[in-house]
């Protein structure tokens, strides 16, 4: 038998599965116990958050109320009750008159989803306002969605008027090359973030498509306040 | 990477200096380079980072070394970014308990510090080779060299190219930020100037400490 090298010896399973299963459920457990005591401090934060973010889009807004939409139907006010989505904020002004609606919105960005939220005004007809909640965009270029200041003047009045019937927006929101702006419901684009200011565009124009013949036929709803 | 840390048990003052000049993590190891250069855009996003990235190095460097007897060779990377995945998991839920808008503004790099390979380095080079004691003065340091390079690179980037320190205004309205320097590249361009003046102050030290030598190239 010589020339055949003796088996090096087995490692030893038993350690092995102590170490890795013994560290892992101390771990867990520690996650576990971290998450619960920053829970409720988190999502405070984000309560404030949200409503600092429905402020802002609706800047003639001093309060909120979050509504959700019931049957595809009609909107009931949350107040405090577990929510989900779609949801609707409603912004009203000092003397507690409607004055427009916060609305969340998603898509599909250059790296990932981007989650916004824009404020429609009722007087205006149009979006006067938006607030990128959540984006990965690239650092230095896509992410100037967020603060490039010719880009968010489109923002300031995005037409988004109904047609005679309601049901539809006249001119859905369209994205243009930067500086080929030429009507108001048109998004002039970014140079060097032209992906994700056509995506900024395209979920306004989905989500306007979708929201505003709707609230406007549920008007009433959210006059409850008033 | 070569650490040549005595044997002896009880933790000396050097451990905890080298990390912060000698054995500097950015400027001397180049380690880290990934969070180094992507969140120093401003003074308070590379604070953040470093001391994020301080917290999970001193945490996972302490239990790695306590652990250090248990945990058989086989399996011993896997421990450790076990460990070292936790105690992120956690900094990333105390950041947003803290403040959403800082947890956002670092974004993923939070998550990132798991691969971050400072921390592994010190943890197998270090930590799973020494007393608690000892491994907790290497974090320190190192974390806090971290943290003084992010910081370094962060103050010159933001002051160049916002105008600004810590979101307080430095100049009067003439001056023209050097929008460059908060873009990717000027975290290349202000690495670079940095690692040139710590290489010269080290080559100039050096040269002090033995005048017939031939500076260090």
């Amino acid at each position: 038998m010589n020339g055949i090298p003796a088996p090096a010896p087995a490692p030893r399973v038993w350690p092995m599965y102590r170490s890795l299963v013994g560290v892992g459920l101390l771990c867990g457990l520690l996650i576990v116990s971290v998450f619960e005591l920053t829970r409720p401090v988190i999502q405070r934060n984000q309560a404030e958050a949200l409503e600092r973010a429905i402020l802002q889009v609706l800047p003639e807004a001093v309060s909120s109320r979050t509504f959700r939409l019931v049957d595809q139907a009609r909107f009931e006010a949350l107040d405090g009750k577990p929510g989900g989505a779609p949801l609707a904020h409603a912004g009203y002004d000092a003397d507690r008159r409607l004055v427009g609606l916060a609305l969340e919105a998603q898509g599909m960005g250059y790296q990932d989803v981007i989650r916004l939220i824009y404020g429609y005004s009722f007087s205006e007809q149009a979006v006067i306002g938006i607030r990128v909640l959540e984006s990965r965009e690239t650092p230095g270029l896509g992410d100037r969605i967020e603060t490039d200041p010719g880009f968010l003047e489109n923002f300031e009045r995005l037409d988004v008027s109904l047609a005679d019937d309601l049901t539809r927006i006249l001119h859905p929101v369209e994205a243009v090359k930067h500086g080929a702006k030429e009507h108001p419901w048109q998004v002039d684009g970014i140079t060097g973030a032209t992906i994700s200011s056509v995506a900024i565009a395209d979920i306004l124009r989905r989500s306007t498509e979708e929201w505003i013949p709707r609230i406007h036929r549920s008007l009433d709803d959210f006059r409850v306040a008033e | 990477m070569v650490d040549s840390f005595p044997h002896e048990e009880t933790p000396s003052t050097d451990e905890f200096i080298k990390g912060l000049w000698r054995e500097n993590p950015v400027f001397v190891q180049v380690l880290g380079m990934c969070p180094a250069l992507a969140v120093s855009n401003t003074a308070r996003n590379a604070l953040a980072m470093g001391l994020a990235t301080l917290f999970v190095l001193l945490m996972s460097n302490v239990v790695i070394s306590s652990l250090r007897r248990f945990v058989p060779k086989e399996v011993r990377i896997a421990t450790y970014i076990l460990v070292i995945a936790t105690f992120v998991t956690i900094v990333d839920y105390v950041l947003q308990a803290i403040s959403l808008d800082l947890h956002k503004a670092l974004g993923a790099f939070i998550s990132l510090i798991v691969v971050n390979c400072l921390i592994l380095g010190r943890a197998e080079a270090f930590a799973s080779k020494n007393t608690a004691g000892k491994s907790a003065m290497d974090a320190l340091g190192m974390g806090l060299g971290f943290t003084a390079a992010l910081l370094s690179l962060g103050a010159v980037r933001e002051i160049l190219g916002s105008g600004a320190l810590f979101g307080l205004p430095l100049f009067h309205d003439g001056f023209q930020p050097w929008v460059v320097m908060i873009l990717p590249s000027g975290g290349f361009f202000a690495l670079a100037g940095w690692l040139l003046l710590f290489n010269a102050l080290q080559e100039r030290r050096a040269r002090l400490a033995s005048p017939a030598a031939e500076p260090m190239r």
